[in-house]
Formats: structure tokens, sequence, C-alpha cells
């Protein structure tokens, strides 16, 4: 899918209408079927812009496509459709606790079928070797029947990363997809997943805080800084100045990476009290 | 008043801090509370002089003391199995009907992320508060006129007045559940309804099991005297024998309330901790 | 989509051993399971749902639930029904009244937490058998419903109010006296141990160290029984105890919907009151 955005800005939905903006002023020209990898601090509006290309935040200024059309002039039953094409996998797994993993990822394919498939396959999972083959690609199909809540941050995490491959989007936006892996397991899920996506020729666009991973892997990278894009380069154009001058004050995230939280959101309890 | 010399024998920041402040909320309630008590007691006209007296002192020693003399004559007895494994089947089922209308008023109930403008969420709050204030006896009598004597209306009056208590607890449990799995479903335009099937009921199905399951042995308790407006079970042979002053049939029956009672806490619990695992 | 068809190999190149979900059986059987078990419960609760629609019960229903509307408004009526209710949040009242005197000695005797003999190894008989039977008693008390309660004062003492103040004072002082009891112990025991250590009576301990921990939270769960306490003596009026439900009793017997509609709306607000103005004491003790 092909992706243009010119001149976007937005701020979070929660944010005064004077703050701000999370990112500004964003140009960026995606071809179909390009490996994109956004590299920056923490803070510099990563997220948001993948948020604001997932239509999941309706950008306040500038104009965004995807496909040749505007997202946000759709009726909203093509903006739903428009959206099962996309994949958003954001950086704390959304998967929850009690579920199991073969119905996790086969929620990946929601989009695509009918309710009544969707309860269905509540009962009996729809396509047992199609979970099974997206979890093989991160090598954890053995956990293809176990609940999520008895995996590791790691496991959770490439679970994440199976959803999308199960799910028929032709754009993944992937957000910090190693903050929970060792290098090792990093360096294997992130080739999966440029395979993959060139197998089918989506496109990929991926915020990541391994610099190292982000330049070996990806053709073109985006550094972002402050909200706004600092540079749009090939990865071979991209120089140690560069980088030095894009994490300026954040040195230590340029060389070790922020750890993520291996906890599950857990629902708070209200308190209950009865007559009896 | 605020001078600095010392003459005081405690300077005034010293003193304790005043019982009563009259900018203390809650001073003035428990004062209301306390008005409110002594107007109770002097409105009441309460004979409680006439239960201290020798008289009904003697008659509620020979009360209590036929109600420990149970009954163990077997047609009786089998007469109150049944009204047992009534009563039982009323708390189950009318829980069980109190679950499934609670989760179906709790989804309207229910504001599920910014953007969801539920419409139907005041006047659904309306019908929980409302199904909730009416206790589970006067739903009980209430329902004598459409459903007739017998456990049907018990039933349907646990069901009703549980549906209103369960359906706010589960529609705060859905409002506070966490957001990510519902967020990156809905980023994908997959409809309200698979959101909740998949993202949403996974992660506080447990809750509303629990919140079920001490309903239950709510439900249990009230189902054993529901009988007495004539909602069938123990309740309706307690209040029979005990209008005839049948006090061994009596003391029977309130042994076997204890002992349903006890079973349903020990079962209810005992499923609470399978679920933990 | 049956099960034997997902066990074929995925048409892609991977060659991957292929699974049924070993969850399935476990399924059926669960399913099958509660059908089994939940066929002779709805025949015990005879639950003939059909019934309401049945023009011999559905005729009645509307015609009383038709009586609904307008409810009754007479000046007298009003009155009445204002009196009754007062009598019931009175009842309501003074039963807790009575309970927190039953409840707060029960309460300070099963305390371990001020066991002088316990400061030193295990406590000593005596007092151990005498907490436990204090123990025991509220137990007792609470295990029988206040409407049971209820039957056996109004055969002791007559109709009124009396055998319903007695009947929540009874239930309630066990269940305030359990829970009082179990909130003094959950609490961190140092200050308490320290001063009965330092040679301070058992009830100078409870005051100075057990009671200013916990005032807030005994505070609260007594003015929450008091909104349960309303609902219970509004309740109690169906056997003859008096106040408001007494009155929807009398006017149910009668058919009488626009009484009933009076009071039931009556009562529903009564209850949404004491709900917020218990909600709100909660919130300012917090």
């Amino acid at each position: 899918m092909k992706i243009a955005l010119s001149g976007i800005g937005s701020r979070h939905p929660a944010a005064k209408p004077d703050s701000v903006p999370a990112i500004r002023n964003v140009s960026v020209a995606i071809k179909e079927g390009e490996q994109i990898a956004v590299i920056g601090a923490s803070g510099s509006g990563k997220t948001t812009l993948l948020h604001v290309i997932a239509c999941a935040l309706k950008p306040s200024a500038g104009h965004l496509n995807l496909g040749e059309r505007d997202p946000w002039s759709l009726s909203t039953r093509e903006l739903q459709a428009l959206r099962g094409r996309l994949f958003l996998a954001p950086q704390t797994p959304p998967l929850p606790p009690r579920q199991r993993v073969v119905t996790a990822v086969l929620a990946g394919r929601l989009p695509q079928k009918s309710f009544i498939a969707s309860v269905k396959s509540l009962f009996y999972p729809s396509d047992i070797p199609g979970a099974e083959m997206a979890l093989a690609r991160f090598d954890i199909a053995e956990k293809l029947f176990d609940r999520v809540d008895r995996l590791s941050g790691g496991e959770r995490q490439r679970v994440g990363l199976a959803r999308a491959l199960a799910s028929n989007a032709s754009l993944f936006l992937v957000d910090e997809p190693l903050s929970a892996l060792d290098p090792t397991r990093s360096k294997q899920a992130i080739s999966s997943l440029t395979e993959a996506a060139r197998e089918r020729g989506a496109t990929l666009v991926c915020t990541l805080h391994q610099v190292e991973t982000a330049l070996t892997s990806f053709p073109r990278i985006i550094g972002m800084k402050d909200g706004a894009v600092a540079f749009d380069l090939p990865a071979t154009q991209v120089t140690r100045e560069m980088l030095h001058a894009l994490y300026a004050n954040k040195l230590d995230e340029l060389n070790a990476p922020m750890p993520m939280s291996d906890e599950l959101a857990q629902p708070a309890a209200p308190a209950v009290m009865h007559c009896r | 008043m605020t001078s600095k010399t010392p003459s005081a024998a405690n300077e005034t920041y010293r003193l304790p801090k005043r019982l009563f402040d009259a900018r203390c909320k809650a001073c003035w309630f428990v004062f209301g509370l306390l008005c409110l008590t002594v107007a109770s007691f002097a409105t009441l006209d309460l004979q409680l002089g006439k239960i201290f007296s020798a008289d009904s002192a003697a008659r509620m020693g020979k009360f209590l003391l036929e109600l420990t003399s149970p009954t163990a004559d077997p047609a009786f007895l089998r007469k109150l199995w049944v009204a047992t494994f009534e009563t039982f089947a009323m708390s189950l089922v009318g829980t069980a009907i109190a679950a499934t209308l609670g989760l179906l008023l709790a989804l309207p109930a229910s504001k599920t992320h910014d953007a969801d403008p539920a419409r139907g969420r005041g006047v659904t709050r309306l019908l929980l508060n409302a199904l909730r204030s009416i206790p589970e006896l006067m739903w009980a009598a209430l329902l004598l006129i459409s459903a007739g004597l017998g456990p049907f209306a018990g039933t349907l009056a646990l069901g009703l007045h549980t549906a209103g208590v369960l359906g706010r607890l589960f529609a705060e449990a859905i409002e506070n559940a966490p957001q990510n799995a519902a967020f990156a479903l809905r980023a994908r335009g997959v409809s309200e309804g698979r959101v909740f099937l998949y993202a949403t009921l996974p992660q506080v199905l447990p809750q509303l099991m629990s919140y079920t399951l001490y309903r239950w042995e709510n439900n249990i308790r009230a189902a054993a005297v529901l009988g007495v407006v004539g909602g069938g079970g123990l309740g309706q042979m307690l209040s029979f024998h005990m209008g005839l002053f049948q006090m061994p049939e009596t003391s029977s029956i309130l042994i076997a309330m204890m002992l349903l009672v006890a079973l349903v806490d020990v079962a209810s619990y005992g499923a609470r901790r399978v679920m933990q695992r | 989509m049956t099960p034997t068809s997902m066990t074929n190999s995925p048409g892609g190149g991977m060659t991957l051993a292929t699974r049924r979900d070993p969850a399935w059986m476990g399924r059926v059987f669960w399913f099958l399971a509660a059908i089994v078990i939940a066929w002779p419960m709805l025949v015990a609760t005879e639950f003939k749902p059909w019934v309401l629609f049945e023009p011999s019960s559905l005729k009645p229903t509307l015609k009383f639930l038709g009586d609904f509307v307008p409810p009754k408004l007479e000046p007298g009526f009003l009155t009445m029904v204002a009196k009754e209710t007062w009598r019931t949040v009175a009842i309501a009242t003074a039963g807790i009244a009575i309970a927190f005197l039953i409840a707060v000695p029960l309460a300070i005797i099963s305390i371990r937490v001020l066991s002088v003999s316990a400061l030193t190894g295990r406590m000593n008989l005596l007092p151990a058998s005498v907490r436990y039977a204090a123990r025991t008693i509220a137990i007792l008390l609470r295990s029988v419903p206040e409407l049971i309660w209820a039957l056996v004062f109004v055969r002791v003492v007559g109709l009124g109010p009396t055998a319903g103040v007695l009947a929540i004072a009874l239930t309630y002082g066990g269940m305030l006296g359990k829970v009082y009891a179990e909130i003094l112990e959950s609490g961190e025991p140092h200050a308490t141990t320290s001063l009965l250590r330092n040679g301070s009576g058992r009830l100078q301990a409870f005051f100075y160290g057990l009671l200013p921990q916990n005032s807030a939270e005994l505070t609260s769960y007594t003015v929450y029984r008091w909104e349960c306490a309303i609902r219970s003596s509004a309740v109690l009026g169906f056997v003859g105890a008096g106040g408001l439900g007494q009155q929807m009793d009398t006017s149910m017997k009668m058919f009488a919907g626009a009484e009933v509609a009076t009071m039931l709306l009556v009562f529903i607000a009564l209850v949404w009151i004491a709900d917020y103005a218990s909600a709100w004491l909660r919130k300012a003790l917090a």
C-alpha cells in the first residue's frame, strides 16, 4: 500500500488544542512494498506517527493518503474496510492474559471474517495450521495452545508479531517489536518480519530503538526528533554524526535501548460490598 | 486574636484540634446520625421492657429450647430434602439468569472507549439501579401475580434483583478493563461486538465469574427465606410449620438451611480457587 | 468446518505437524455436563417462562401494572406513606444502634491482638476459649437470616416494630462483631502490642493503639451496614414487623397497583438517598 503524508501535524487525543503537537509538519512518501525503520529518542513522536498512518489518530493538520485515498474523507464503512487492511502492532503486545495463543494469533484475521465465523472460531479455532505457521516463523510454534499469561515477555512479543503475519494486511505498522527480546532473538524476529513482508509485497513501517538493527535490516531510515523528521535517507547514507545529533541529550538511549516491563496489564478490581 | 505575646497557657497552635468543627462535613454527618438514632428510639414505641420481662424471657427460652430438638421423621425428611434441593436449584438458576441478564445490560451500560457515544448508558444504568434497589423478597411478592405461588416466582425474583447488582459490577469491570487489546482490534476496524468477545471479555471474565460466585453465596441465603412470601423452597415450609408452632419440624428446616448455606459457601470457595489458577 | 478437516497440512512449503485443538474434548464434555446439571435444576424450579404469557396470568399482571400509572398521590395516603417510611428508617437505625452495642464487646473480646498471655508465646487456655466462644456467638447470630429472627420475635413479642428492631439487632450484631474483629486484626499490630508490653491495660491498648488505626474503616463499614439495614427493615415488614414493607404487603394483597407504585417509588428513592449518603461519607472519611 502506498502512503503519502504531507505537512501532517497531530497531538494526543487527550491533549489541549493549544498544546505543542506530538508531531508537526511531517511529509513522507512511501512506495508500495517498501520497508522503513523510524528511529529517534523516546518522545520524538514515532508512535504518534504510526497511529496517524494507522488511522487511529486523526491528524490536526496536513494531508494523509493511503493507497491514493484520503481515509478521513471516506464513509465509516469504507474507512473500517481500509483499517482492516492495515496492521498496527503496539509496543506492549495487546494480548488478553487468559486468551490462548492460537486465539490471540487468529484475532489478526478478524477484519476479514464474518461475525458468525468469529464466534465459531472462539469455540474451535478456525485455522490452526495458519496460526502455527505464523508462530513457527518466530520459533514458538510449540506454544500454540498455551495461555498468554503463561508466556514470558519476549514470547508474548513474538506472539504479537505472529499475529501480524497471520493477518492479511498489506501495510504493517510495528511499534518497537524488539523491546523485550534478546539480541539473537531480535535478529531472527526482524528478519522473519521483513522476509514475510517482502513475500506478500506488503509495506512495512517499523519504529526501532535498536539503531544498529535498523541500519542493517532496513534499506531506508527516517530519523525523528521533537516531532519532526530530522532526516529521511537510505541506510547507507546515515552517518554517526547524524545519529549523535538525533539522540542529543539522550545518548544513553542510543547505546542501550530502554527495557520493557514484563508486566501484563491487569484490570483493577473495584471494591465490592454485599449486604450479607 | 493573633497577637504574639505568649500570655496563654497553651499557644493556640499547640491546642489539640477541636473535636467538633463546624466546617467538618463528617462531623455534621455523625451528629445527624446521632440525632437520627435518638429520634428513632423516641418514635418507635419499642416494648423492650416487655422482652426482658420474666414472662417473655420464659417464652423465649421455651421457644429456643424447642428449636434445638429437631425431628427425624423419615416422611418429613423426604419432604425436607425436596425443598432443600428446590432452594438450591432456585439459587443456581436465579444466579445464572442474573449473570446472563446482567451481562446483556452491562454492555449498553458501559462506555468502553473515549470515542464511544454510549447513548443507552444513562437509561440502562437507571434500569439497573431500579432492579437493584428493590430487594429479592419484594420482587418475589410482586411476581406472585404473574408467576403464581411457587419456586418460579422466587427464581425470577432472585434473577431480577441480582441482575441489577451484577449488571452494575459488570459494567464497572468492563469500563475499567485495560484498553490496549481492544484498541489494537478497533484500530483494524473490527466491530464492537467482536472487540468485546476477543479483547474485553477474556480480560474481565475471571472478575465477572468471581462476582457471580459471590452473589451465588448471597442468593442461597436469600433463596432460603424467599418462600416466606410464597416463593417456594425451604422458606415456604418454614413459614408453614412455624405458623402452626410445629417446633421440631421448624428446627429441622433451620438446620437444613444452615447446612445448605455452608455447602454453597464451600462450593463457591472451591470454584474461585480453581479459577484463580 | 469439521475438526477433522483442520488436520490437513498447510498448503505452503513448510511441513509442520499440525494439531487438533486439545481443549476441544474438554469443552464438549463441560457443555454436555452443564446441560445434564441444568435440566433437573430447571425442573425443580418449575422454570416455565411461558406461564408468564398465558392469558390467565398475563391479564391480572397487565391490570395490576396498568394501575401503576398514575401512582396514588392523595394527601392522606401520602402522609401515611411518609409515616411508614420514617418507621422503616427508624427500625433500621434503632436496630443498627443495638447491633453496635452487641458487636463492640463481641469484637473486643475476640481480638487476639489484645491478648496479654499471647505476648509471651501461646495464649492461655481460658482466654483462648473465651475468645473462641465470642467468635462462635457472632457467627451463630449472623448465620440466621434476619427474616427468620423476625418470624421468631413476631411470635414472642407480637406484630410490630419491636420484632423488626430485634431481628436486625441480632443478625447485624453478629455481622458487625465478626467484621469489626476482622478489620481490627488485619492491621499492623505493632502499636498495640508495644502498648501491652509496656504494661497498659487491654482497653487502654484498644483505645490508644487499635482504634485510631482503624476508625475510618470501622465507621465506613458501619454506615454501609446501616444502608443494608434499611433494605432489610423494609423486607421485614412483609412478615409483620411494621413499616413500608407491611403496607406494601397489604396493598399487594388487595391488588392496589397505584398504592404499590407510590410505595415502590418512595422505597427506591429512600434506598438511593441512603446509598448516596453512605457513599459520600465513605469518601469524606477516606
